[in-house]
């Protein structure tokens, strides 16, 4: 494939065969070793293919082989010419990274750190399997995937500030849980207020550096040594049903035959069917606000009860991974309204966008970069260039580059807990072979992937963060 | 002759299974797709659940059928440890699937160790040379 270097950080396929467009892939020299390694390439070429995509099909530093798109995969779509496809959003829809910031300092948790982290484990269910403690009604689903994280604060789970620092406010409106197919409700149903298992976690952490004050200081961080806890996890069963309901769906509206990989199957975005995936999506969206939002509460709980206080534990912000949102972007010199597909990417705007809450307006959307289990994480600020980089999206984590089967191989769960504690990490899970499979060393360099970030202008580099409690579930 | 064979794959689940007919090699695709959460052969079959999907293809027909095992684990609490009966059939505009499917109810006896939330396109192929083997992909 022909793979041309724009600079340090940007390489190009340049328009070939039945590509529309060109694609961009934003990464170090590094990175993209492990990149060409799998099908991220060809993947990004074939997203380049699909009706109505607009500038490029860009492609986020931390990406790896996904289905149909990449994994760290973004493209633009015209509303009226374009597509929309279950496969450019993934199947966890709306996974994604919730951060809540604290007054308490890592030495003010000392010896109860591990009482807190106990309880945590107690308090949110976690793990294969592993049912919520809400008992739902089928009519109340129906209203959570309607009004989302709104839901679950009007039912005494948290803030109302936290739905204003909440990427939509919680709540995607174009949601109608009469697209939501009965199977997908019956996964949901069991599965709210769960953290679910593979890569999600739920992390106490410390803040241990910060390299834009003013940033910073907007997104509540302070110094190093505060606490802060992370939160990664989706729409669990649910959101998986509604992407395979629709991939099947159009399939059987559209056919297969022509497309470069099944997964790429796609509705135009005006067709019934494409509406209808879209309203489906949001609803899934919406779940997986109010599950985060559970479990933030469950959380704070936590702090109140085991540290006396959860003064000062504000939101900092939640935001969505793997989502297509119809946003307003400009193309050639015109403002115009795009479905904008990230799959395993970021929302990243810059200072002035009206999506983004007023606090934040003057220095950009926080965007959370979670790295792997037990690594830093990372907080960034939204760019002003990103949207003519990359329609406002950046990384979305480490990503990626050992098989889950070849990590249980070489690492053992237990062994990872033991190195860890040596560190000062705390780590509970629901599962040793889940551990293994998620050891650090299964993933990219996540200080590489948000350096290509910062450097390139993707998102801007705020704080560096350390774990010192891990929940897996 | 072997069942399947789990295949390395950068993020997620993949396996190819062999039989000597199509529906025995779709039998074991969803032993593999078990063994990917539970040891499959160690669960007793004290429950059995009618399963019937159709597919416009054989591709889709399989991934239906495998998305009954993830179904039925999530929401029945069912855990797969034989099929049986397995039948697919030519039907108009494609193909339908009949299976029985033997199994117990999760409980303290058994031990989970991983997570399929999906059945994917990605690489999936289906083949007949001396028998039949199916490759899927699977989203963990």
């Amino acid at each position: 494939m022909d793979l041309r270097k724009i600079d340090d950080n940007t390489w190009e396929i340049p328009k070939q065969g039945e590509m529309r467009v060109p694609a961009v892939i934003y990464s170090s020299a590094r990175l993209l070793d492990d990149i060409k390694r799998d099908q991220t390439l060809t993947q990004a070429r074939n997203v380049a293919c699909l009706p109505g995509i607009e500038r490029m099909s860009y492609v986020m530093p931390d990406a790896h082989q996904g289905y149909g798109f990449p994994i760290g995969g973004v493209a633009a779509f015209d509303l009226d010419e374009g597509i929309i496809s279950p496969g450019g959003v993934g199947y966890d829809i709306n996974c994604g990274v919730r951060l809540l910031r604290t007054d308490f300092t890592a030495e003010d948790l000392a010896d109860k750190r591990k009482e807190l982290l106990a309880e945590i484990f107690k308090e949110v269910p976690a793990g294969v399997g592993k049912g919520g403690v809400t008992r739902l009604s089928r009519g109340v689903l129906k209203d959570i995937l309607v009004k989302g994280a709104e839901w679950a604060v009007e039912n005494g789970y948290g803030r109302s500030e936290d739905l204003e620092r909440t990427e939509e406010h919680g709540r995607m409106k174009d949601a109608a849980a009469d697209t939501v197919s009965e199977r997908a409700l019956e996964r949901g149903l069991p599965q709210l207020g769960t953290l679910g298992s593979g890569n999600h976690f739920l992390e106490i952490q410390k803040v241990h550096e910060i390299y834009d004050e003013a940033a910073a200081r907007a997104f509540g961080l302070r110094a190093a040594g505060q606490v802060l806890v992370m939160i990664h996890c989706g729409s669990r069963g649910l959101g998986h049903q509604v992407a395979t309901d629709y991939i099947e769906m159009m399939e059987n509206a559209f056919g297969v035959k022509g497309l470069p990989d099944r997964e790429l199957v796609h509705a135009p975005f005006k067709s019934p069917q494409g509406r209808q995936y879209y309203r489906s999506m949001c609803a899934a969206v919406n779940y997986a606000f109010a599950n985060r939002q559970m479990i933030a509460h469950w959380v704070r709980d936590v702090f109140t009860r085991v540290l006396g206080s959860a003064k000062g534990m504000d939101q900092v912000y939640d935001v969505c991974h793997n989502v297509a949102k119809v946003e307003e972007h400009e193309v050639s010199g015109h403002s115009r309204r795009l479905v904008v597909h990230r799959k395993g990417a970021t929302r990243s705007f810059g200072p002035g966008r009206p999506e983004i809450p007023e606090c934040y307006r003057s220095v950009g959307q926080p965007v959370i970069i979670p790295g792997s289990m037990g690594t830093a994480s990372f907080v960034l600020a939204g760019t002003k260039e990103a949207e003519a980089l990359s329609f406002s999206s950046t990384a979305h984590g480490a990503g990626r580059v050992m098989s889950r089967h070849e990590a249980v191989r070489r690492f053992r769960g237990e062994k990872i807990r033991d190195d860890l504690a040596r560190k000062g990490i705390e780590l509970k899970s629901t599962s040793w072979k889940g551990v293994a499979e998620e050891a650090s060393e299964a993933y990219k360099d996540v200080d590489e992937v948000v350096r290509v970030s910062h450097e390139v202008g993707l998102g801007r580099l705020v704080a560096k963060v350390v774990p010192i409690g891990v929940m897996k579930g | 002759m072997e069942r399947y064979k789990i295949l390395p794959h950068t993020a997620d689940g993949k396996f190819q299974a062999y039989g000597r007919t199509l529906e025995e090699a779709f039998g074991n695709a969803a032993l593999a797709t078990a063994s990917l959460m539970w040891d499959w052969s160690k669960v007793e079959p004290r429950v059995r659940h009618f399963v019937h999907v159709t597919g416009i293809d054989r591709e889709q027909l399989l991934v239906k059928f495998l998305g009954e095992v993830i179904y039925l684990f999530e929401t029945k609490r069912f855990l797969l440890g034989k099929v049986d009966g397995l039948r697919i059939r030519p039907e108009f505009a494609g193909f339908n699937l009949e299976a029985l499917l033997g199994g117990d109810i999760l409980s303290e006896r058994h031990e989970l160790y991983g997570d399929v939330k999906a059945v994917t396109y990605h690489d999936l192929k289906i083949e007949e040379c001396e028998g039949f083997s199916v490759q899927v992909v699977v989203d963990m």
